[in-house]
């Protein structure tokens, strides 16, 4: 079955989407994910959808699903690369993702986990 | 009511060479030549009586609607079109075609001279196809010229939203005028584009130039803010005027989470300041 990848830096996971996402896949991605924080016992979550021209409702969801997840599991997380187009569409459907961290690229995600996790 | 007779045709046939100098003479003494090169006009005039005297030879009717008349509107359009760009104005267009209508009326007068009677019809004949022809003008002229508005606008759209870089990771949109939906658009995909082609982290939204805000253009600003903040980077709103301060409090508008600046330099400030860097004087 399709999956995305789920890679360990440290005490970070980075996920990358390089593929178009349909609802199964963003369903075993939660899951996968998940499961991979309580593994590892990750601090921090980044996800970089810089490769994303595409996204709908329940993708939007899912991302927001992932990121009070991981913070339940005391794992921050970050979204990074978010296209122009990507971020209108999720406006103009009304989520707005109030609870997710952003950044611009995945330099600079890294660098907000950093921060965040030495905060703690 | 008779059509139109052969002998009219006839006429205007023979007396090509004299109808087309009388009308260029017409028209240059109109004032309807304007900005037009003589050769220009020559061309013109002879083409479209040639386009006259064949579309009446092919329908012989006035109906100018008919398939037999498709050349002479298709003239007709290009004519109107290149006169909305030359800058002439209605009356100096719809002048081309009715200056025609003098030559040819005193044409037909000699014509028919022995008959008043077919004189009258024919003269009606003829005015009703050049009135014809010359709404027709105005229309296509008028289209035109909407065609003209509306590229200005879209010009003008482009042109009032130049996203400025400020510092370096510090980009701002000066913003002038109303925001409707269209503009918030254009606004926030060149914005958008801007913060991923340059890699900033910083954008200040500046709203001086903005006269009135109501709920919808608070509502147009806080998706902009928000897709901002989506794509990682981070938004300040400066310009904040008193008055508009005043009525985003009397409407009971929701600003939270964004940060307003009174003005440009102290978001510029702001910025800095988030980004680390300070400005000192020198010694």
């Amino acid at each position: 079955m399709e999956r995305i990848p789920i890679l360990q830096m440290g005490p970070f996971l980075l996920v990358t989407i390089q593929v178009d996402m349909h609802d199964q896949l963003a369903l075993t991605l939660q899951d996968d994910l998940s499961e991979r924080i309580s593994k590892t016992s990750a601090r921090g979550v980044l996800i970089d959808i810089s490769a994303l021209d595409m996204v709908d409702s329940f993708i939007g969801r899912m991302i927001d699903t992932i990121s009070s997840l991981s913070k339940i599991m005391d794992a921050q997380t970050v979204l990074v690369g978010m296209q122009p187009a990507v971020a209108i569409t999720l406006v103009e459907l009304g989520l707005t993702l109030p609870g997710v961290s952003t950044a611009l690229n995945v330099d600079r995600g890294m660098k907000l986990l950093q921060q965040r996790v030495l905060e703690q | 009511m008779a059509a139109l007779q052969p002998g009219t045709l006839d006429a205007m046939k023979n007396n090509h060479t004299q109808l087309l100098a009388e009308w260029t003479n017409g028209l240059q003494a109109s004032g309807a030549t304007r900005n037009l090169k003589e050769q220009d006009l020559q061309q013109q005039t002879s083409e479209f009586l040639h386009l006259v005297i064949s579309g009446l030879q092919n329908g012989n009717d006035k109906n100018i609607a008919a398939p037999g008349w498709d050349d002479t509107r298709l003239f007709l359009e290009k004519l109107s079109h290149s006169r909305a760009l030359l800058g002439h104005d209605s009356q100096q267009t719809a002048n081309f075609i009715f200056a025609l209508k003098g030559p040819l009326f005193a044409l037909l007068q000699k014509h028919y001279e022995g008959n008043p009677a077919l004189l009258a019809q024919q003269l009606w004949e003829v005015s009703e196809l050049f009135d014809a022809l010359g709404m027709q003008t105005i229309r296509t002229f008028q289209k035109s010229r909407e065609s003209v508005i509306k590229r200005q606008q879209e010009e003008l759209l482009e042109l009032s939203t130049p996203v400025v870089k400020l510092w370096d990771g510090v980009l701002a949109l000066p913003m002038i005028g109303t925001l409707d939906s269209q503009r918030t658009q254009v606004v926030m995909e060149s914005l958008l584009q801007r913060i991923v082609d340059t890699g900033s982290e910083i954008a200040i939204i500046d709203i001086t130039g903005v006269p009135t805000v109501d709920t919808l253009v608070a509502q147009h600003l806080l998706k902009t803010v928000t897709a901002i903040r989506l794509m990682g980077a981070d938004c300040i709103i400066s310009g904040v005027r008193p008055q508009i301060a005043q009525t985003i409090v009397h409407l009971g508008l929701d600003l939270q989470g964004v940060v307003t600046k009174a003005n440009l330099a102290d978001a510029l400030k702001l910025a800095l300041t988030r980004l680390g860097l300070t400005i000192s004087k020198a010694d």
